[in-house]
């Protein structure tokens, strides 16, 4: 490892960090309900559903369809142990990572595919219509959407040329210009319609549907129950955590921590939560105002990032 | 060590004449031999090279008339030689294996010891004659290998003629851009090339720089000049194939480098845009292909067309960087191609010879048949699924390494501030970014539709684990996916090594700070080998905590939900190419698939139907619109030439007459 001294201090941040987006995640899907169900005038259940699902299903057994293969059974260790990684290494509150050869951008986006690209062979695994059309749809909208991930990414690492996170985050800090530049504001356009896609929300996927023909993420995890299921789940809540809290400190870094106290610690966790609720609950609102595009529209909707993130690191240069 | 590079030389014959020679059942074994000691050769001679900087070099005239044969291995001709040696060693143990199914026939076993010295032999070359002498011996050996099932199917003949033309065509072109060159510097031995080629007239320059990059980049299967590619790679033995891909299409870059960095010493920023420009069509041009390819090795070909895309848009970016005057930048992104190179090779022929095991096992390759390999050849399947995460770019295997690279330099190349990078640089990322979601989702459908699920035919069903020594061979390969994955640093000095033959001022662009890598001048390191760590702490801990929660009770097997019917069948389940359908209409303007609906009505009603036939034929986009037309140009001039030709004795005594008649008054 670079670090050449890593403190206790240290290392208690990074296991905070894990075991806070872990506790959290759920939260905030439940939050995300919440929100959709009293704008809709329902009452909807408790915030804290969530964990009450996931502890119910964690008692029950698990099962396995007849003809699979251990990629079933792997796949949700591997989306919910790299989304783990991610949470670990990323700067979520401290721009001070212990972990500097791991919290590269680039490196992010490619752990997170792994865990895509798992739960995808595990619905192929399954044997089912559903699992491959659940497959198929998430791999096409995974390969349209990443390019406009990269691009954006790069229109980030442009200005202080390294993709690495921490230094990404402190630059625009130190700048808070950058922030209001033509360049950021095309790249976080990028950023949301990538996230929003990724992550499986509306108009891309509705999380609420079980309606064969239109689902996508549902799909993918029809054959999972009990502890495989809760797993899934989790892994799907930390990631959309995990999102969210990205592009909250890479365009609104205030208030996360540049030294390892205790109080700048204490401030970069109350500011990270409601950065985090706050964007939730605009992605909540949002999902009711709008309508689920058809499959095929959502190419159109994924070129439209790209074609912002291009625009961002063509504007990136030519500013620059 | 010029011991060694002789030894290649002599251990490649011996194989050569001992396979044509030795009884059906020792064929195999003696080629095998030969090819891993000519390989084992090649390899200590290679890396000594890498590591020491030092050249080693051989001159002869005794084995050529008039020209002799000059050899002079430099790092950056060591390191393809070295890829070559290793997949050669993995081919030739797999081919030992296979050879228990068919027995290996004489002349292929001649052709496959000739084909690998050839390529071992090729970038050691010092002289026009001598490479070209090994260029085409390289070119027949391998043809008469594409070859070897040709009493199999037509569709065999068929790829051969299309990669024998598109080969030849490209020799020619290389041939007259080195006659050329050799002609204006007045010899044929490289080191006068080097010394005198600045002095020739830019015009001369680019012309030769163009034909041989024409000529080329026909062998490396860069769009428009991929066409024989998928025919070829699926049509041939797995093993041919691998060879091919892993190692005899690198050549094509290697050659581009020689003659662009070394023969003619850079060249102006039009070059290397125009290499630029190639690339990002062949890799944006090959993902789309393989993203909707059914046939696996078909997939796998136009995969290679991508990926030699990438390392063309890596060369180029590293020639425009020294154009414009950045060195280092260059240096990085030239690093960053040689290593993706060598990640291509090893996972590249990790994923054909187990396409290969699978054609062993079911007797077909179309992924709509396959299916629910995994439980039935597991060892086989895993190695497959070691080079689909390879070659996916995900961690903690090779290609994400290389990825990370290739994305750094064109970062770089970003802020060197040029204006042409301006433009250029976004389009190389954007390709770069498409590619890596297209081939995703193309090898998440290879792997996820071949090996998982239920079977689709009774041959997939009754699929059975491969000849060990076949998956001895692959899985060679797939140890190096993770090993340069896991510990990319082994490759940090022998790249650094061939980079410093083309940028002589650079010192070593990417280091190593333990084992994370480094980039010289700029701030972050990338530490793979302490993500993949990070990661397989992680799954364990997972693994644990699954395990903990459901101690109770063991994993029950369950049927699948199929909507309240019971049983399902292999129909039901998603197909190739239903899983390929989203991409498919994404791309329809590139890849313009043809299309017919047939529908038959009962009796006289138009509200009725009997019967509907729906199929779709996705071909080559470019072998319709580019080579069509010209073949039918070709087509129209010979008819019209044959109107000289009726078969008339006396008409022909008539052409002669006046054939001398015009020597004799223009000779005079």
């Amino acid at each position: 490892m670079t670090g050449t001294g890593i403190t206790a201090w240290q290392v208690g941040a990074v296991v905070a960090q894990v075991a806070l987006c872990v506790l959290g995640a759920p939260f905030l899907v439940g939050l995300m309900r919440t929100v959709r169900c009293r704008l809709e005038g329902r009452t909807g259940p408790p915030v804290r559903q969530t964990w009450r699902d996931l502890r119910k299903l964690l008692r029950k057994q698990r099962t396995q369809p007849e003809k699979s293969s251990v990629i079933f059974a792997v796949a949700p260790v591997v989306l919910v142990a790299t989304t783990l990684v991610v949470v670990a290494f990323a700067p979520l509150l401290s721009t001070g990572t212990v972990f500097p050869g791991g919290s590269d951008l680039f490196a992010i986006v490619f752990l997170l595919l792994l865990g895509s690209v798992l739960l995808a062979l595990a619905a192929l695994d399954t044997g089912t219509a559903f699992g491959g059309m659940g497959a198929s749809r998430l791999m096409a909208i995974v390969a349209l959407a990443e390019p406009a991930l990269l691009v954006a990414i790069l229109a980030l690492a442009a200005p202080v040329h390294t993709s690495s996170l921490p230094i990404i985050v402190a630059g625009s800090l130190h700048h808070p210009m950058w922030l209001a530049t033509p360049q950021r504001i095309l790249a976080f356009g990028a950023f949301v319609i990538v996230i929003l896609a990724e992550s499986g929300r509306l108009p891309v996927d509705n999380p609420a549907t079980h309606l064969e023909l239109t689902m996508i993420h549902e799909a993918l995890m029809l054959e999972y129950s009990g502890p495989d299921l809760a797993f899934v789940v989790l892994g799907e809540s930390l990631r959309l955590l995990v999102l969210l809290a990205l592009l909250s400190n890479l365009f609104f870094p205030w208030g996360i921590a540049t030294t390892l106290t205790g109080p700048s610690f204490v401030v970069a966790i109350v500011s990270l939560a409601a950065k985090v609720a706050l964007l939730a609950t605009l992605v909540a609102v949002g999902e009711v105002m709008v309508a689920k595009l058809r499959l095929f529209r959502v190419p159109e909707l994924l070129a439209g990032a790209f074609v912002l993130s291009v625009l961002a690191v063509l504007s990136s240069l030519v500013i620059a | 060590m010029t011991i060694w590079l002789a030894a290649i030389a002599l251990f490649g014959l011996t194989g050569a004449v001992g396979g044509t020679l030795a009884p059906a059942r020792w064929r195999v074994i003696v080629v095998s031999a030969c090819t891993v000691a000519a390989a084992t050769s090649a390899l200590v001679v290679s890396i000594n090279v890498l590591h020491t900087g030092h050249v080693v070099s051989l001159a002869t005239s005794r084995l050529l008339p008039f020209t002799g044969v000059q050899l002079h291995l430099d790092p950056m001709g060591a390191l393809f030689v070295a890829i070559t040696a290793v997949v050669a060693v993995a081919v030739a143990l797999y081919n030992v294996g296979y050879a228990a199914h068919q027995p290996m026939t004489r002349s292929s076993a001649c052709a496959f010891a000739i084909f690998v010295t050839s390529m071992l032999l090729v970038p050691a070359a010092w002289s026009v004659t001598t490479f070209l002498f090994g260029w085409e011996l390289m070119a027949v050996a391998s043809l008469v290998l594409v070859l070897t099932d040709h009493r199999r199917s037509p569709n065999v003949r068929s790829a051969a003629i299309w990669y024998a033309v598109l080969t030849q065509i490209g020799a020619a072109s290389i041939a007259f851009a080195l006659v050329l060159l050799a002609a204006q510097t007045g010899g044929q031995g490289f080191t006068v090339m080097v010394l005198h080629s600045a002095a020739a007239s830019p015009w001369l320059r680019g012309t030769v720089f163009m034909l041989a990059l024409a000529g080329f980049a026909s062998k490396a299967g860069v769009v428009p000049l991929h066409v024989w590619l998928p025919k070829a790679h699926a049509e041939a033995p797995s093993a041919v194939s691998a060879l091919m891909s892993a190692a005899m299409v690198n050549l094509g870059i290697y050659g581009i480098l020689r003659v662009g960095d070394t023969l003619l010493g850079g060249g102006p920023s039009w070059w290397w845009i125009t290499v630029i420009v190639l690339g990002v069509a062949s890799a944006i041009y090959g993902s789309i292909h393989a993203a909707t390819s059914t046939d696996l090795k078909r997939l796998l070909a136009y995969s290679t067309a991508d990926n030699i895309g990438l390392v063309m848009i890596a060369v180029g970016t590293a020639g425009l960087l020294t154009a414009t005057g950045h060195p280092s930048y260059a240096a990085l992104a030239l690093f960053a191609g040689m290593f993706h190179l060598v990640n291509h090779a090893v996972f590249k022929g990790t994923l054909f010879l187990s396409a290969g095991s699978v054609q062993y096992a079911t007797g077909t390759r179309d992924l709509d048949q396959l299916g629910g390999l995994f439980t039935r050849m597991p060892i086989a399947s895993t190695i497959f699924a070691v080079g689909t995460v390879a070659i996916t770019a995900l961690p903690p295997l090779c290609g994400f390494v290389s990825e990370w690279l290739l994305l750094q330099s064109l970062l770089h190349g970003l802020s060197s501030s040029v204006t042409v990078s301006v433009v250029l640089m976004p389009l190389g990322v954007a390709a770069l970014a498409l590619t890596g979601g297209l081939t995703a989702a193309a090898f998440v459908k290879a792997f996820g539709v071949g090996f998982l699920g239920i079977a689709r035919s009774p041959a997939a069903a009754d699929a059975h684990e491969p000849p060990r020594l076949m998956n001895v061979g692959s899985g060679l390969l797939a140890s190096l996916c993770v090993l340069f994955g896991v510990v990319p640093v082994v490759m940090v000095g022998p790249l650094n090594s061939v980079v410093r033959v083309a940028q002589s001022t650079a010192g070593s662009i990417v280091g190593s700070r333990g084992e994370a890598l480094a980039i010289a001048n700029t701030r972050g390191v990338f530490d793979p080998t302490f993500i993949a760590l990070a990661l397989v702490t992680s799954m364990l801990a997972v693994l644990g905590a699954r395990r903990y929660v459901s101690r109770r009770h063991a994993v029950r097997r369950a049927p699948v939900w199929g909507c309240g019917r019971e049983l399902q069948t292999p129909r039901m389940t998603y197909t190739a190419t239903s899983f390929a359908e989203p991409l498919q209409r994404v791309f329809d303007d590139v890849l313009q698939p043809s299309r017919d609906l047939d529908v038959s009505h009962r009796g006289e009603s138009r509200y009725f139907v009997e019967s509907v036939r729906f199929g779709t034929r996705g071909g080559d986009a470019f072998e319709r619109l580019l080579y069509q037309p010209v073949f039918a140009l070709v087509r129209g001039a010979a008819n019209k030439a044959r109107l000289l030709q009726n078969g008339s004795v006396h008409r022909y005594l008539a052409y002669g007459l006046g054939a001398l008649v015009v020597v004799l008054v223009f000779a005079r």
